[in-house]
């Protein structure tokens, strides 16, 4: 699709220069650009630029109120932004109306933090909902393919799990059931909105497996809102940290932990980071041990694949 | 509507600041406002495919079926109390033979529609709103948007019109159970005549009267279903707020259900005249 630069809403230009609409790009399937949003006299987002990487697993991080979730609900179209683009396959989501967008929501699937499944509905009826309001499928088909999700997922083997109701799940069959709803149609893009909040460690470390097979085995792009570093470090291959509403860190698990970022560092340091997360720092210490090096720059229309210093190591 | 920045200037001398009635006002308009637009987007899904026939009716067995046995109850009463005034008026002038002819009006016209729309506000309006309200905070709503699914369409329009159509049906069987209670009281307690009561009855009351009491019930119906929705819709916040629509709903549409109820009598008028 080829359109014409649109100008922000209100005239302003964004930090970055704008991503050019129009051009599908390969490496980045998402690409945010001068992303501004207020709430009152809020401004929770005040000027996103963020790259997201195709067929990856990208973290969004940051503290609580930061605004992770308003910025993921304007990746759905949830809400509307002040200024600013975001191109989905060189198509700038931003201008499009509701009716304009459902074809575009359709190839995303969002997993809510706390799952969102219909109350009413059953788990069957809960997962066979984007075929049912998509599709003219026969019931047996339908069925077949929610009985298939759920063996995947590992809740085919509990007992008239089809049958119970959201209210009889347990938290973490609740989120798969959630995940299941979001996969059933295959979409592109999978959307987490803090999935392993208020998990004990072994439920969390599940949903991060659950979150990691998904990426592998059905190829999807994936985009986790997340304040766990060490379900961060465990599943992310690019990690993107977004504070006073704007990002401030973004390249690989391996190149965020070698930035000198101050408020990066004491989120670090707070953090329980898990073996993966002191694994990432363990290979920093394999490399030049005084030497602090910066990470890659977000890309921009001028340089898409900016080049991280050369004396660091690991991407 | 943006609020200004600065605090207004003060007004020149003898003259009395009227900035004080911008909120309410504002308020009103925005009140109704909000409510038409809603309801407009709401008859948009009418239209608009896919069509989803087993909501319509889901939603017109909650709101009618379900609300059958109150409102008989409601009925047979109402009825009852209202057999038992009129006869104490009548009694004064002799003329308690007139009985069922008016009750029978008074339910035709509005005791049957307006009584039934109160107890369906208080039932079903409030189940829409708590219902709504409860989707909403737990994002059920944002997840039926994520999935293309126009979210006013798929809750909103089959409750409106679930209250559009289950309303005049709830009223008649109102009018029904409401006369027998008027009967029974009328004639096996009052020992009023039988053939007196079903004669002014059927000469008093005309199809045209129960033809009014229906329209309006159709019209309370839409009030009452987008009241419930509109404050179901909009909450943000816990299960207090929830609450609080909830509550919110019931009084919304109860005080509509009031408000249309002179208006559309006095338009009802004008086209159905009494006889003579």
């Amino acid at each position: 699709m080829t359109a014409s630069l649109r100008s922000p809403p209100s005239g302003s230009e964004p930090s970055f220069p704008r991503a050019k609409e129009g051009e599908r790009d390969e490496r980045w399937q998402i690409r945010i650009r001068g992303l501004k949003k207020r709430f009152g006299p809020q401004q929770v987002l005040d000027g996103i630029d963020l790259d997201i990487e195709r067929g990856k697993t990208n973290i969004i991080i940051g503290g609580s109120g930061q605004g992770k979730s308003v910025l993921m609900k304007h990746l759905m179209g949830l809400l509307k932004p002040d200024e600013g683009q975001i191109l989905f396959e060189g198509q700038d989501l931003v201008p499009l109306t509701e009716h304009q967008l459902n074809p575009v929501r359709k190839k995303f699937g969002m997993v809510f933090q706390y799952a969102a499944l219909f109350d009413s509905m059953t788990v069957m009826e809960n997962i066979a909902f984007p075929l049912l309001e998509r599709y003219r499928l026969r019931r047996d088909e339908i069925e077949k393919r929610v009985r298939e999700l759920l063996d995947r997922l590992g809740l085919g083997k509990v007992p008239g799990i089809e049958m119970k109701f959201p209210a009889e799940l347990s938290g973490g069959q609740r989120k798969r059931v959630g995940l299941a709803r979001a996969l059933i149609d295959r979409p592109q893009i999978l959307l987490y909105d803090e999935p392993t909040t208020g998990l004990d460690p072994i439920a969390t470390k599940n949903v991060d497996d659950m979150i990691r097979q998904t990426a592998d085995e059905f190829g999807v792009t994936s985009v986790v809102i997340s304040h766990d570093m060490a379900s961060t470090f465990r599943i992310g291959d690019r990690i993107s940290m977004l504070h006073a509403g704007k990002i401030v860190v973004h390249g690989t698990p391996a190149e965020v932990m070698k930035s000198d970022l101050p408020i990066l560092r004491e989120f670090l340091f707070n953090a329980n980071m898990g073996e993966h997360g002191r694994e990432a720092k363990g290979r920093e210490a394999e490399g030049p041990a005084t030497e602090i090096t910066k990470v890659s720059p977000p890309p921009t229309q001028s340089n898409p694949n900016p080049s991280p210093n050369p004396s660091r190591g690991a991407s | 509507m943006a609020e200004a920045a600065s605090a207004p200037a003060p007004s020149p001398p003898g003259r009395v600041s009227l900035a004080f009635l911008g909120v309410p006002v504002r308020g009103f308009f925005g009140f109704f406002g909000d409510h038409a637009i809603l309801l407009g987007r709401a008859l948009a899904g009418i239209v608009r495919p896919p069509f989803r026939p087993r909501l319509y009716l889901e939603q017109m067995h909650f709101v009618g079926v379900g609300s059958l046995p109150i409102i008989i109850l409601v009925a047979f009463f109402s009825g009852m109390v209202s057999a038992q005034q009129t006869v104490r008026a009548l009694e004064l002038f002799r003329q308690e033979r007139y009985v069922g002819g008016a009750v029978g009006l008074s339910l035709a016209l509005e005791l049957a529609p307006v009584f039934t729309a109160l107890m369906i506000t208080a039932r079903a309006g409030s189940g829409m709103a708590t219902e709504l309200g409860s989707m909403r905070i737990t994002e059920q709503i944002d997840a039926l948007t994520t999935f293309a699914v126009n979210p006013i369409q798929y809750l909103v329009t089959p409750r409106v019109v679930a209250a559009f159509f289950m309303l005049p049906v709830m009223t008649m069987v109102f009018n029904v159970v409401g006369m027998l209670g008027a009967f029974l009281y009328s004639v096996v307690v009052k020992s009023i005549d039988y053939g007196a009561f079903m004669e002014y009855y059927r000469y008093w009351t005309d199809p045209s009267d129960y033809f009014q009491g229906c329209v309006k019930a159709s019209i309370f119906g839409v009030a009452l279903a987008v009241a419930a929705c509109y404050e179901g819709f909009n909450v943000r916040g816990g299960a207090k707020e929830v609450g609080l629509a909830t509550t919110s709903a019931v009084v919304s549409g109860s005080v509509s259900v009031l408000v249309l109820d002179y208006f559309l009598s006095d338009m009802l008028a004008t086209f159905f005249p009494l006889r003579s």
